[in-house]
């Protein structure tokens, strides 16, 4: 086990790393940011006096590593957009919203899914898996950005059941969470279905059954303990898709959480912002792959010595 | 004949859980039509590839040039006309014949993203299972570095850096794509490298190269080929949610993603703008999927899917 997680450790460590180039990279790639500071009439001594003070005279390498060095400290500079408040301290500030959000998807699409997931397992090849299998594959099929605007016009516009868009109360996260969550639903739901028809085929199932214990406790204490191992691992996944969901998402719904700070970030090339978002959500996503790794390998002992 | 065929096809199955009859009919139809790939197969071929390669003949009107004076008009069967089928969006053009082009778009950048991706993480897959040793351990650290950066991120750094573009698109694709490639193919390289065949090919003097391409390769084309059915449908999603945020394909181009775009603001007054583009999406990734599933099931049941 200590030496399975030090390895995935490691390597966690190392996509940090990576991803610490790449958002370095990124203010370089887009042409020097002295150019993109400086105004129009700005003369070259200007110009000069700006990369010297930056430190962009110095070797790429220097410069990396204080760009590195300063981000541990958790210094990415100040907003271009918002003077005077530091992009860090706009991204934290955010960040609740989006866990928020994305949160609520999750526990919504796992009461939903994993019932189903079960029940299509049970009842396989009859109306109810076909109907779920279709849901499911229509579930992927959705772009969610789609799916957020038809669910405003129908539910927010022409019945007025819920809030268009904005951050408020519970009515608030209802459409946006069903919109980021179909996706997840849909695939937890075909994972729990295939894990499940495997653990209703073993042995341990057929002797509970012989034993007499009652058919609604086989499957939901006995096989589901079993087969609810499989979608554990898609929880990595998930920490991406909200990442992914919530940059959508809170655009069409206008959620003021990160993802729709990423998307005014690009539009206002507000480049230490983007930075800051960037580096953020890579710590997120790979940490919570890690602590999903880590539950995974504790819950089943084989992955350890792969 | 086809009373026959019915009964070949329920002795064949296993019998499930019973369920009264008017269920389990329908159960028996989601069987036949996951038998009959000819069904996804011609949906697929209407909804995508026909209007993607007939655009520049058939679509009514000009995709990018918009006859004002007709601005948002309805849909045929909303009190539109058939000039318009599906209505026109806010500077007049006509819907359906953006559709069309956007098929093109559409089928375009998926087809072109997953070739290069595919050879890319093949051929690294290839090297790495093959070769062994420090390439191996480099290839496979890139793959884990490049599964654990959530794709839209790497979409926006990529579109802030060189601006939103086809090529940009292309490239987001690559990137998301090889490291799946290089992983599946890899692993199985790793088992078929140790059969006696490649050690009597490498014994009677074929080149390393040789064995690589004539031997090999082909073993793995079945899992090449399933994986690049299964992604097409994901790859327009990605592409059409890059579109929709302004960093993917830039405007007038008729993207799909762009049109969802351009209609969100006036769901509530001209419905269509949104909604036709955002249902053209959802119908070509659903056939997408059945066929790559279809395809699955019959070549290569070992790759998953979630």
């Amino acid at each position: 086990m200590q030496r399975y997680l030090i390895r995935r450790a490691g390597q966690s460590l190392l996509a940090l790393l990576a991803i610490s180039v790449i958002t370095f990279g990124l203010s370089h790639l887009s042409g020097s940011p002295v150019d993109a500071m400086l105004p129009d009439d700005a003369g070259p001594e200007e110009a000069e006096r700006l990369t010297r003070e930056w430190g962009l005279d110095r070797p790429i390498h220097v410069q990396y590593l204080t760009f590195l060095g300063n981000a541990l400290r958790g210094d990415l500079g100040d907003s271009l957009k918002w003077r005077g408040s530091t992009a860090l301290g706009i991204v934290a500030e955010r960040l609740p919203a989006t866990l928020q959000l994305g949160g609520f998807a999750v526990l919504v699409s796992t009461i939903i899914a994993i019932p189903i997931g079960v029940l299509a397992g049970v009842y396989r090849d009859t109306a109810f898996d076909a109907a779920g299998k279709l849901v499911a594959l229509l579930g992927q099929a959705m772009p969610n950005f789609w799916l957020g605007i038809v669910l405003i016009w129908i539910f927010a516009v022409k019945l007025g059941w819920f809030p268009t868009s904005g951050r408020g109360g519970f009515s608030h996260m209802v459409l946006p969470a069903i919109a980021m969550g179909w996706f997840q639903v849909a695939a937890l739901m075909r994972l729990t279905r295939s894990a499940m028809l495997e653990v209703l085929d073993s042995e341990y199932i057929k002797l509970a059954r012989i034993k007499g214990v009652p058919e609604w406790r086989v499957i939901w204490v006995h096989a589901l303990r079993n087969a609810a191992i499989a979608p554990l691992t898609y929880f990595g996944v998930i920490a991406g898709v909200i990442l992914t969901g919530s940059v959508v998402i809170e655009t069409v719904f206008a959620w003021p959480g990160t993802g729709q700070l990423a998307i005014d970030a690009i539009r206002g090339r507000d480049y230490p912002v983007i930075q800051a978002v960037v580096l953020t959500f890579a710590v997120v996503f790979i940490l919570s792959n890690l602590i999903v790794d880590t539950l995974y390998a504790y819950v089943d002992p084989r992955i350890r010595y792969q | 004949m086809r009373l026959r065929g019915q009964e070949r096809m329920g002795t064949r199955s296993p019998a499930a859980t019973p369920l009264p009859a008017g269920l389990r009919s329908a159960g028996r139809l989601g069987r036949r039509l996951k038998r009959y790939p000819l069904v996804s197969s011609f949906i697929l071929v209407a909804l995508l590839v026909f209007p993607a390669i007939t655009a520049d003949w058939l679509a009514p009107h000009d995709p990018i040039q918009g006859f004002v004076p007709d601005r948002r008009q309805p849909p045929v069967f909303f009190g539109g006309t058939w000039e318009y089928p599906l209505g026109t969006d806010r500077i007049g053009r006509d819907i359906l014949s953006r559709i069309m082009h956007g098929a093109k778009v559409s089928l375009s950048i998926s087809l072109v993203g997953i070739f290069f991706g595919g050879v890319l993480g093949t051929l690294l897959g290839l090297l790495g299972g093959y070769f062994r040793g420090w390439l191996d351990a480099v290839i496979m650290r890139l793959v884990d570095i490049s599964l654990a950066l959530p794709s839209i991120l790497l979409a926006l750094v990529l579109a802030v850096a060189l601006g939103p573009s086809f090529r940009t698109v292309i490239l987001v694709v690559v990137f998301v794509l090889w490291a799946l490639y290089a992983r599946q193919v890899r692993g199985e390289v790793l088992s078929i490298r140790e059969r006696d065949f490649v050690a009597r090919a490498r014994a009677s003097g074929n080149s390393h190269a040789r064995i690589i391409l004539r031997h090999i390769l082909p073993n793995v084309a079945n899992t090449i080929v399933v994986l690049a059915t299964l992604q097409v449908g994901s790859v327009i999603i990605l592409e059409a949610a890059l579109s929709f945020l302004g960093v993917g394909i830039p405007k007038p181009t008729p993207a799909w993603g762009l049109m969802v775009a351009d209609g969100r603001q006036l769901i509530v007054s001209a419905w269509w703008i949104a909604f036709f583009p955002g249902l053209a999406i959802t119908l070509t990734v659903f056939a997408l999927n059945l066929l790559g599933d279809w395809v699955r099931d019959r070549l290569d049941p070992k790759v998953s899917q979630v």
